[in-house]
């Protein structure tokens, strides 16, 4: 069989399911397909034996597969390939398309199926995928007839990645895959109930530009939806043109720069103590490509009460779920904000970014600077180094929220992190999937030591294919965030929270994969220079910190802008020890 | 037409909607609208579903209970599933609604003229008969079975089977 990518009509010679899948993948201009071969799936891995415009990454462990797909998606916006054998093939995906699905990830998953004729006979190997991700994808399909393959491989790929983004699973069985039928791909999907929204409503738009028109106290508050929709220079044209500050979600790092003066940096939970203030006394909030989820908002009515709510999103049912809108507009972001800009005249919000930068100042993200070593400090010292020019794979706890605060977020699509979902685990996979999807820049991979030993298996994967990843481990040798929790909330009752890990130098070793210990702060921007210089596969630090570090500022679940805990340290001077984010290298100086 | 509704009923329960739903007649269809409900913990009052005149369409008419603001993410987060071609809140039209019922009540030679006669007043078929039962069917809106209900219950009820609520929109008549 050929790997080209024209299909020839005369060539009508019948093909098989598992060559049609091949063959379909090549129409979609898939590169690359990261799984996990079985018994229900054999046949389609002897198919794929042949190919070679395909890359297929054995990861260690279908979860694995799921994240670097994500992660593929994430930092490329090109859809992530997932192929499984059937059963506990299948269910190891779970996680991963959840977390795909929270997030708005476009990933496409194949799992092997039983035969048709032994499916709901607790066949060896059968697992009911399709109704065990229905409520956790935005599609999914079993193909039963060889005949339908192509089309719903081809509807597959546009369901997850127009609209709002997510994960489309497609469940094969065996024998479908053996039949044989003539191979078409299609030109054109059309999906009568489909048919996702993408140029807002300019009646709406005009409204919102009204509304805006006449703020004094403006905030531009930022999801992913902004960069899934490729739409950071509209959004920065926007910004700067009504000079309006911009908060960012988790997911948004990244589709403003933090270099701006507009920015607030990251809102919510473990967002900026100004970013937090901003929202409550804002008096217009532009919400973008963001779903007001519960992280950011906190006790929802007391959120951000003075102002009057814009809300641009692809998808109507996240407007208006959490909290009701003034002027919701459905459309794709990158459409709506071309068309805002143009409606919009520049405001003058000089006392409010006043009032603003008084807050940076008095309420700056900091951390204490002593002896000891801190993972806020190894972030921090990232972000200068690399001046935010690096695609940063965060994990789940206080190292992810760290990263999320101190890192110098710059370019879109180099935050890749686990929302949503905050699946522990998530990092050292994921960044495998961008390590294939993107060389232009160094690639962190940032976990904690809980959820580094969740996916530890992948350094087998990264080794095998010399993936140039630069692992840390921040080994605070606890369960840090939960942690934390137990510290302010539960009397320090450290209940299951403390936790034992291997020696994580050897580890790495055991795979091939050169690593160091570092336990001192000035040993920190020699690790970084080191990684960034080591080009030859990838390079493991382990960074032992602070055992009993909390994240701050805090707005504990539920609460609201006034119950904000911020950092107990005092506020940064010359002569204190206490470091404000981005001041280092002036106080080293000085 | 945004009649705004009413959230309460007279009971103090929350308002009736019933949700009439064009869905692809596939595999999983039913099940993802059935799994949307329990997953988000929506009411679901009754839930029907049938062909229509086109084969590859199915009908499903939803019957169930919310604020303003979740009936509005009802309807959204139906019209999201890929499978939904179409969604309508009957309750903000002017609508056609049937439910049939069959109904089993005891009866002896005393109470069965009694029986009938009630059936004949709500326009009820009996459909079986049975030395100490009697089965009755009836169609009409979900006040009048349930009135129906109502009157037959100091017979004692054996078995009742409801099918739930159809429902159409009504057509314009206009001006002739
Ligand atoms: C799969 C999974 N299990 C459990 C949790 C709950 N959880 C959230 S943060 C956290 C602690 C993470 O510890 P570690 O990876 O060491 O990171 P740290 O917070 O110490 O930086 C846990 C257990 C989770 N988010 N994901
Ligand atoms: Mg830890």
């Amino acid at each position: 069989m050929t790997s080209t990518k024209h299909h020839e009509k005369h060539h009508q010679k019948l093909m098989t399911g598992a060559e049609i899948f091949v063959r379909s993948l090549v129409e979609e201009g898939v590169e690359v397909v990261f799984g996990y071969p079985g018994g229900a799936t054999i046949g389609i891995y002897d198919a794929l034996y042949d190919i070679t415009d395909i890359k297929h990454v054995l990861t260690r462990h279908e979860q694995g597969a799921t994240h670097a797909a994500e992660g593929y998606a994430k930092a490329t916006g090109k859809p992530g390939v997932v192929l499984v054998t059937s059963g506990p093939g299948a269910t190891n995906t779970v996680t991963g398309i959840a977390d795909a699905y929270m997030d708005s990830v476009p990933i496409v998953v194949f799992t092997g199926q039983v035969a048709t004729k032994l499916i709901g006979n607790d066949a060896f190997q059968e697992a009911d995928i399709v109704g065990i991700t229905r409520p956790i994808t935005k599609h999914n399909y079993l193909v039963k007839d060889v005949r339908d393959l192509a089309r719903i491989i081809r509807e597959a790929f546009y369901i997850a990645t127009t609209g709002r983004p997510g994960p489309v699973l497609v469940d094969l069985p065996r024998d479908v895959m053996a039949q044989k039928t003539v191979f078409e791909y299609p030109k054109t999907v059309s999906i009568r109930s489909y048919n996702p929204v993408v140029e807002g409503n300019i009646k709406q738009i005009k409204k919102a530009a009204d509304v805006i028109n006449e703020a004094k106290r403006p905030v531009l508050y930022v999801g992913g939806g902004v960069i899934n929709a490729n739409a950071a220079h509209e959004l920065r044209t926007l910004a700067e043109k009504l000079q309006c500050p911009v908060t960012t979600t988790l997911q948004g790092l990244g589709a403003f720069p933090e270099d701006n003066k507009l920015s607030l940096g990251m809102l919510g939970m473990h967002g900026t103590w100004y970013s937090n203030y901003a929202v409550n006394y804002c008096d217009v909030l532009i919400a973008v490509g963001a779903r007001f989820d519960d992280r950011v908002t906190g006790r929802t009515d007391a959120f951000a009460t003075e102002a009057k709510k814009i809300h641009i999103d692809i998808d109507p049912s996240a407007i208006g779920k959490n909290v009701a809108v003034d002027v919701p507009i459905v459309g794709d972001v990158k459409y709506v904000l071309r068309h805002l800009i143009q409606y919009v005249k520049p405001l003058d919000t000089l006392d409010w970014l006043a009032t603003i930068e008084q807050w940076k100042k008095e309420h700056p993200l900091r951390y204490k600077h002593d002896e000891h070593l801190r993972a806020q400090y190894v972030i921090d010292r990232l972000g200068e180094l690399t001046k935010g020019n690096a695609i940063v794979v965060s994990d789940v706890g206080q190292q992810q929220m760290w990263t999320a605060q101190f890192f110098r977020w710059k370019h879109p699509r180099t935050n890749i992190t686990s929302g949503g979902l905050g699946t522990m685990g998530f990092s050292l996979p994921a960044s495998i999937g961008v390590a294939f999807g993107r060389n232009d820049l160094p690639i962190f991979s940032i976990s904690g030591d809980g959820g580094f030993q969740m996916n530890a298996q992948e350094l087998s994967t990264i080794a095998c294919n010399k993936l140039p990843i630069k692992i840390f481990i921040m080994n605070n040798g606890y369960l840090g965030m939960v942690r934390q929790w137990q510290e302010l909330f539960w009397r320090k009752r450290y209940s299951q929270t403390c936790i034992h890990s291997p020696d994580f130098v050897k580890l790495a070793s055991a795979f091939g994969i050169p690593a160091y210990r570092i336990t001192k702060n000035e040993e920190v921007d020699d690790a970084i220079h080191r990684a960034l210089n080591h080009h030859e596969g990838p390079i493991l630090f382990e960074f032992v910190v602070e055992r009993e570090e909390n994240v701050y500022p805090m707005i504990p679940a539920g609460q609201t802008v006034n119950e904000i805990i911020d950092n107990p340290e005092p506020v940064n001077s010359p002569e204190s020890s206490v470091h404000n984010k981005g001041t280092f290298i002036v106080h080293k100086k000085g | 037409m945004a009649k705004k509704t009413q959230e309460l009923d007279m009971n103090g329960q929350m308002k009736q909607h019933t949700i009439s739903l064009l869905v692809e007649n596939r595999f999983g269809a039913l099940n993802r609208i059935a799994g949307l409900f329990s997953a988000k913990g929506y009411n679901i009052d009754s839930l029907t579903v049938g062909p229509t005149e086109d084969t590859s369409v199915a009908r499903m008419t939803i019957v169930t209970r919310g604020d303003d603001q979740i009936i509005e993410q009802i309807t959204k987060q139906l019209n999201k599933l890929i499978d939904v071609i179409k969604v309508i809140d009957l309750t903000f039209e002017d609508f056609v609604e049937r439910e049939l019922a069959l109904i089993k009540v005891q009866s002896t030679s005393t109470t069965r003229a009694e029986i009938i006669l009630i059936a004949e007043i709500f326009r009820a078929k009996v459909v079986d008969l049975s030395p100490k039962t009697l089965t009755l069917e009836v169609t009409g809106s979900q006040q009048k079975v349930d009135a129906i209900i109502n009157m037959l219950k100091p017979f004692g009820l054996k078995e009742v089977a409801r099918t739930g609520r159809v429902a159409l929109k009504r057509e314009f008549q206009g001006e002739a």
